[in-house]
């Protein structure tokens, strides 16, 4: 995949990803990473890290990063930022951290303004647990805690956390991207790049969230998880801008 | 010297105030001194009270468990406070608002009119200081001074415009039992 | 010079004095005019004071600006402090400097709103899940909110760990005359391990995960060490009239100063009473506490709470000779209760021991 194909950012440090093969994380980290440097802000980032699959993204990304405890990212990066509000500060969160035990960090933060980046990463499922349901589970979808497909009237709907945020004040930037093929992981980097210039502007909260892939917990080989995935999470979870302040162009 | 107050009766009688104004008397005159607002099982019971504590030497414990001097401001502040103060205690009644007899008979007890000369004045709000001064002019815990001088501390700002009549009503209170100085 | 201050409003100046400019805080009484207080004077002084979701959200956010490096403050109250232990666990395990207030109030559950001080064993034994504990400064006056706080952030920095203030509800309503440090901090003591940007350096993180029990191991190991050392060197108590005594009362906190009022009366009526007010609740002062009861025949706990201290008292000077006092869920034991339990068991020693008068 994109791995493969370009040389490793100076953002990404050589240590190898411990992901499964197809797991859309090594991309998305690769896409910040990229923009990392394109902004030239490697050195004045601080990243931090939430718990999930994701939760070693403080030995891949190369500039300082702190480790946060499950859900609270958004309040850590806070805490950051407020102390250092001339840095570039970003969380990296999974579907169940974000919208599940951290729901009320993550609307606070966007409710705040909070001049954050928050990097989404949206599998329809917790990864690193072995693949229970999750707040974006889609209605009939199996997994290890709804075996029998997610019944909506007894674990009730998916949330779409883009547009539930896209209401508030406090945004700037919110973005729903996916990277089940090569164009749209390109239109996931320009969303990631103008979410980080946003947060460079200072102009309010930002988040993109990134419909990702999870073939060991989905059951699937790699490409017949991005073809589910373009299949099932697109109509569910739309794709496109929520929210973008003056200044920010809507998606071409 | 330790002198033991409790400062009684509704909220919004300036109970609380009072007694921080004495405290900070204190304080001014280089003495120990404790304040501490209704806590425990007191909060009950419509009152609300402050508990002071002035002293020549460091203040071990700053609960008033057996006061020497009782200002009280209502009735359910008599009834709860009078049996407490120990024998010979000073107790300080507004009698403008409360007219009960005391069954005890070991109490140095004082009627201070204290809402018909506040209003006077200027307006019943006063009664706190005009009992304060007649405590000033009885005991002489801390100077009517002192006292003064803590007014212009702690007074807000938005305060500031009645402090004669803060003033006045002091003096109108220790007129009741001497000069005022 | 002094000025008038209620507790919970000297440990928020305090705080600023020490060059604390982040709070991060939820209300709950009784320590909400900490928030108010902080509210006001931070933005005063150049920094932040933040209104957080829940003390979830608040503990980590003091996370995330303690590992940026700065001096960063907390409070709450029984439930608030049960929502922030994850948190601490993590603060503990990053290593990471900041303080804790925790205003008692009566529990368990919403409990109620009065002083208690039934946070004793969540406050000394970590609290959180993990093996580990933090300093837990007990101040018995205003003065002591001020002193304590201003040593709560040294100790923080010198051994890279949270710190907690334990005071209760009365402490942080009453108010005092304080004397507040002559020279604010301005100056923090470098913290080359924060996360601030990597420009000129390698990167720095923070983190609690190891997945490798080997190192897991020698990261508690790490821990383990110093807080031996923090045991051996900042123990700290105040003694009262402990030479000679038979009947050592121990207490913290506001409850210790009306112990001291009974020791006093109980001396005066010749009974040999003293006190031993621990000021550090963990490490507790029991070699202090070991050698002033060396000599006595019997040992008082008083305590706001069915008994909790208590445990580390008999660790300290065994199981034989103590008794207890304490009140609940917010009642405030009197100087006259705590005489009357002193004279109980000099009643009871006598026979035994002999009681000498004073
Ligand atoms: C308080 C707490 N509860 C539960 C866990 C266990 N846990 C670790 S990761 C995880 C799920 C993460 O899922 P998600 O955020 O969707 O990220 P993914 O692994 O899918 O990338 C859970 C429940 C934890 N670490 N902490």
């Amino acid at each position: 995949m994109a791995n493969t194909l370009f040389v490793r950012p100076e953002t990404l440090t050589p240590d190898p990803f411990h992901y499964c093969p197809g797991c859309g994380h090594g991309i998305i980290h690769r896409l910040v990473a990229e923009v990392i440097d394109e902004l030239g802000v490697r050195e004045t980032t601080i990243g931090v890290a939430s718990v999930g699959c994701s939760v070693l993204a403080y030995k891949y990304f190369n500039f300082d990063m702190q480790q946060a405890a499950h859900g609270r990212a958004p309040a850590v990066a806070t805490g950051i930022k407020r102390v250092l509000p001339d840095r570039v500060v970003f969380t990296y969160q999974g579907d169940g951290d974000l919208a599940s035990i951290g729901l009320a960090e993550i609307v606070h933060a966007a409710a705040r303004g909070e001049k954050i980046t928050v990097i989404f990463v949206n599998n329809a499922n917790y990864g690193m647990t072995g693949g229970q349901m999750a707040p974006t589970t889609l209605p009939g979808q199996k997994t290890t805690t709804s075996p029998a497909g997610r019944s909506v009237d007894q674990a009730g709907y998916p949330i779409r956390v883009s547009e539930m945020l896209a209401t508030l004040d406090g945004p700037a930037y919110i973005a729903r991207v996916s990277i089940h093929n090569p164009p749209q992981i390109f239109k996931a980097k320009k969303a990631i790049r103008k979410a980080f210039e946003t947060q460079l502007r200072g102009t309010g909260f930002t988040l993109v969230e990134v419909l990702s892939s999870c073939p060991t917990n989905w059951g699937m080989k790699p490409a017949e998880a991005f073809s589910w995935l373009e299949k099932n999470m697109l109509p569910y979870f739309p794709l496109g801008e929520y929210k973008a302040a003056s200044g920010v162009s809507q998606d071409d | 010297m330790t002198e033991k107050i409790i400062i009684a009766g509704f909220g919004g009688q300036g109970v609380l105030f009072t007694g921080q104004l004495l405290a900070y008397a204190g304080m001014m005159e280089g003495k120990h001194v404790s304040w501490i607002p209704s806590y425990g099982a007191e909060m009950r019971g419509g009152t609300a009270h402050c508990a002071v504590t002035i002293a020549d030497e460091e203040i071990s414990s700053p609960l008033v468990e057996e006061p020497g001097t009782v200002f009280v401001f209502n009735l359910p502040s008599l009834l709860k406070f009078a049996p407490r103060l120990k024998p010979g205690g000073m107790l300080l009644i507004n009698s403008s608002l409360v007219k009960q007899e005391v069954k005890r008979n070991d109490l140095r007890i004082y009627s201070v009119p204290a809402n018909q000369i506040a209003e006077k004045i200027k307006s019943a709000q006063l009664a706190n200081l005009v009992m304060l001064g007649a405590y000033l002019k009885l005991t002489g815990v801390v100077s009517f001074h002192s006292v003064a001088a803590s007014l212009e501390k702690t007074l807000p700002a938005r305060r500031r415009h009645l402090l004669p009549y803060n003033r006045q009503a002091l003096e109108e209170g220790m007129r009741l039992f001497g000069e005022p100085n | 010079m002094k000025i008038l201050m209620k507790g919970n409003e000297a440990i928020g100046e305090a705080a600023v004095l020490a060059g604390c400019r982040y709070f991060f805080g939820y209300p709950i009484t009784p320590q909400t005019e900490l928030l108010e207080y902080l509210s006001r004077r931070l933005p005063e002084a150049g920094g932040v004071f933040l209104q957080a979701e829940s003390e979830i959200a608040a503990i980590n956010m003091v996370y995330g600006a303690a590992g940026a490096g700065a001096r960063v403050m907390t409070s709450s109250s029984g439930p608030g402090l049960s929502l922030k232990q994850e948190g601490i666990s993590f603060l503990a395990a990053a290593e990471l400097p900041c303080v804790i207030v925790n205003v008692m109030r009566g529990g368990p559950g919403l409990g109620g709103i009065q002083p208690s001080q039934a946070d004793y064993f969540q406050a000394t034994r970590g609290g959180g899940h993990g093996d580990y504990r933090l300093p837990v400064l007990a101040p018995a006056c205003v003065q002591e909110m001020v002193d304590l706080t201003v040593r709560a952030f040294t100790l923080a920095d010198q051994y890279r760990t949270p710190v907690m203030i334990l005071a209760d509800g009365l402490l942080g309503q009453m108010m005092e005359p304080v004397e507040l440090p002559a020279a604010p901090v301005n100056e923090l003591p470098a913290k080359p391990w924060a996360t601030t940007g990597c420009k000129g350096r390698q990167k720095n993180i923070i983190n609690t995960l190891y997945l490798n029990p080997e190192e897991l191991e020698a990261v508690n190991q790490r821990l383990q060490e110093k807080f031996a050392a923090i045991t051996k060197k900042e123990a700290r108590a105040e003694e009262y009239l402990v030479e000679n005594a038979d009947i050592i009362v121990v207490a913290f906190g506001i409850v210790a100063r009306i112990a001291k009022e009974a020791v006093k009366v109980a001396h005066a009526q010749g009974i040999r009473a003293g006190l031993v007010r621990p000021v550090t609740l963990w490490p507790f002062p029991e070699k202090i506490l070991a050698a002033a009861a060396a000599r006595a025949k019997a040992v008082l706990t008083v305590e706001m709470n069915a008994g909790q201290m208590i445990e580390d008292v008999r660790l300290a000077v065994g199981n034989e000779r103590v008794h207890f006092y304490g009140r609940m869920g917010g009642m405030v034991p009197t100087s006259k209760a705590i005489l009357e339990q002193i004279r109980k068991i000099g009643g009871i020693v006598r026979g035994k021991y002999a009681v000498r008068p004073a």
